[in-house]
Order: C-alpha cells, then sequence, then structure tokens
C-alpha cells in the first residue's frame, strides 16, 4: 500500500540522514528507485527545486514525493515521517539523556556512520555527474555498454564546475547553490534551446 | 502598548518566519536561528547554540527539525517542541504541494526543459561540493578513512550495475565495524594494563 510505503520509507530517510539534507539524498534515491516512485532525472529536478525554495531540503523532498505518490494524505505521511525521528531523538537527549552523545559506544557508532555517509554522498555526486556526462537518458550501467559520451554535458560540466569552485577564490563567499542553479538553467536555455 | 503574546505563540511564529525565509536547507538556517533565538529573543545563550549545531550534525534528520525542536523544548517543554517544529515546516510544506500539483506539466514546456537539462547539472556539482566540504573538515584516522574509501567504492558499483543493496545496509555495516574495532581496541588497552 503507498501510504504505508511513504511512512516506511521516509521513516528511514529520516533516522538514517546524519549530516543534513545532502546525507538524505542518497536515502532518498533508494527509496524512490527501488519503489520506482521517480527516475535519477526527475529526483535531480526536485533536488533543485528543493534547493531553491525555502525551507529544509529533507521536507521539501518528502512534501514532494509524498503529495506525486499519495495527494494530501500522501504528502502529510512522508513528510510527518521525515521530521519524527529526529522530533523525538532530540527530545530523548534533552529530557531523558543529556550525556547519551558522549557515551562512548554512541561515540564510536557515529565515528562509523560519518565516513560512511561522506563516502555515500560523494558516490551519488560522482555517480550523477558521470550519469549526465555519459548519454542523456538511461543509466552509466547502459552506457558502459558502448554509447559515447555526450559532448555538450562534459562541457557544459566542466564549465559551471570551473565557475562554481573558481568563483571562491574571487568572490568571498563564492557562488551560493541558488546562484549555481540560476546560472546552470540559463546556460542550459541557451544551449540546448539553439 | 504591545500586546503579549504567549510564548508558545511566539515560538511558532518565529520559526515559521525562519521556515518562510531561509532557503538552502538546514546549515544556512543555523545562523539565522542564532541571530534571530540568541541574539534578538535571548530564548538561548551562545552557548547552547553552539552546543544545538553539535548535537543537530551528529543526530539523524533535518537540521532545522533539530534547532527547531531543541529551541522549543528549551521555551515551552512538550507544546513548544510541537508548535516550533511545525512552524519550520508547514511553509515549505504548503509551498511544494503547490508546486507539486503543476511541475509535470511545467516540464513540458521546452524552454523549462532546456533549463532543467542544465540545472540536472549543477545539481551534481552540489552533491559532489557538499562531499567534499564534509571530507575536508573530518579527521583523518586510518579507519575512518577505510570505512569512506570502502562505502565509495561499494555504492558506486551499487549504482553502476543497479545492483540491491540499500545505502541503510552500508551504514548499519559501518557501524558495526566502528563498533568492532572499538571493542577491540578496549579489549586491547584491559590487556595492556593487566
Amino acid at each position: 500500500m503507498i501510504y504505508l510505503d511513504l511512512l516506511m520509507g521516509f521513516l528511514e530517510v529520516g533516522l538514517f540522514s546524519f549530516g543534513g539534507a545532502y546525507a538524505a539524498i542518497p536515502l532518498i534515491r533508494d527509496v524512490v528507485l527501488a519503489h520506482g516512485w521517480m527516475d535519477d532525472e526527475m529526483l535531480s529536478y526536485m533536488i533543485a527545486v528543493s534547493e531553491s525554495t525555502p525551507g529544509p531540503i529533507m521536507v521539501n523532498l518528502a512534501t514532494y514525493v509524498g503529495s506525486q505518490k499519495g495527494g494530501l494524505t500522501g504528502a502529510l505521511i512522508a513528510t510527518t515521517a521525515v521530521i519524527l525521528p529526529a522530533f523525538f531523538i532530540i527530545l530523548f537527549i534533552l529530557v531523558l539523556a543529556r550525556s547519551f552523545l558522549q557515551n562512548p559506544f554512541v561515540q564510536a557508532v557515529l565515528g562509523g556512520l560519518r565516513p560512511c555517509v561522506m563516502g555515500v554522498i560523494l558516490a551519488t555526486g560522482v555517480y550523477m555527474i558521470l550519469a549526465n556526462c555519459m548519454s542523456r537518458g538511461g543509466g552509466l550501467g547502459d552506457s558502459l555498454g558502448g554509447h559515447w559520451a555526450d559532448l555538450t554535458a562534459v562541457v557544459l560540466t566542466c564549465a559551471l564546475a570551473a565557475v562554481y569552485f573558481g568563483s571562491r577564490k574571487i568572490l568571498r563567499k563564492g557562488l551560493s547553490p541558488i546562484g549555481l542553479i540560476c546560472l546552470a538553467a540559463v546556460v542550459g536555455v541557451a544551449v540546448y534551446g539553439i | 502598548m504591545k500586546r503579549k503574546i504567549p510564548v508558545n505563540m511566539e515560538l511558532f511564529l518565529t520559526f515559521a518566519r525562519i521556515g518562510l525565509f531561509t532557503f538552502g536547507g538546514g546549515y544556512a538556517m543555523l545562523s539565522i536561528i542564532e541571530s534571530i533565538c540568541v541574539e534578538q529573543k535571548n530564548w538561548i545563550t551562545h552557548e547552547e547554540m553552539m552546543n544545538i549545531a553539535v548535537i543537530a550534525e551528529s543526530t539523524p534528520g533535518p537540521v532545522a527539525i533539530n534547532c527547531a525542536t531543541y529551541v522549543g523544548y528549551k521555551k515551552g517543554k512538550l507544546p513548544g517542541a510541537v508548535l516550533a517544529t511545525l512552524g519550520v515546516v508547514i511553509p515549505s510544506f504548503v509551498i511544494i504541494f503547490a508546486i507539486s500539483s503543476f511541475l509535470e506539466e511545467f516540464l513540458e514546456i521546452t524552454w523549462i526543459a532546456h533549463a532543467f537539462q542544465g540545472i540536472k547539472i549543477a545539481v551534481g556539482i552540489l552533491i559532489l561540493d557538499a562531499a567534499l566540504k564534509m571530507i575536508r573538515k573530518m579527521e583523518k584516522k586510518p579507519l575512518q578513512v577505510g570505512i569512506l574509501l570502502v562505502s565509495f567504492a561499494v555504492l558506486m558499483a551499487v549504482n553502476v550495475w543497479k545492483l540491491h543493496l540499500s545505502v541503510m545496509v552500508l551504514m548499519l555495516f559501518a557501524a558495526f565495524v566502528s563498533v568492532a574495532f572499538f571493542l577491540a581496541d578496549k579489549g586491547r588497552g584491559k590487556e595492556g594494563r593487566a
């Protein structure tokens, strides 16, 4: 049943996303792809929309997936599921166990989770970039079977990355994520539209 | 004369304002929450705010929810925690729910589809950047670096060959390995002393 799937899926996301929104993206991707709710392409559009609208990115993604799959009820269920673990864990720490996070066992668990999360986010970013560059549509796996790289996408990726990372050398804070998304949109219209 | 509004109502309204006007997710919110809750309202001290940032980083779920629940509980116990959390979620929920009803039709417009072709590339870069930022800040102990590299390699393989392994399982495994090393270390410590 879709409501139960949304509830379980987003509880899992809420319970395992250590380190904020970007840690949640691989988990949301997992849940969404496993159920066939969305493809990688639609998901990356939604990440951009969540980044460019106010509010917590994870909540935005949960609300969107929930409403696409189960209307208002689905949106309410997915959003509630994604925030409940955080809500109860903070209450637990405040009310019952102020020193919970200093416990050596908890520290050992976190010491394993943190680098794993970083590896997972890195792999998701690298995979998305490679998949974008390999072919339009289809995953990287299909592309390895002999498709050519999409040259336009390779050039765009290099150019946007150069601007984004390079801007930090010139501007004090560099280009913001929303700035990069807007720039990419303009470049996309210009390059793919002509 | 200014009418005094009850503290729980004020918590709700304040966090709704934070939810409505912060772009870029939880970490962007931390500085805004600090300026409102510490400097303007004197709800919590600067030290408590630093404490919240550490807790938010070590617990799962949206960072903004971690903060709202913490501050809400401090000022208004359980009702405060619930209202502050709802405050931060409701604006994004409403905005995304509204967007979700027309996004797919919106994407059928040609120039918008082109814009999103570009945006897709930006999203890959943003995820890569999030991972690199985290990795730069992490403690580089051999076990942690090992977990990071293995997690990266496993998730790349899962993505490329579309294997069935969830990120959650990978994370549980990483936590298990870290705890096992912690226990082995502790055991060795005892032998050393004996």
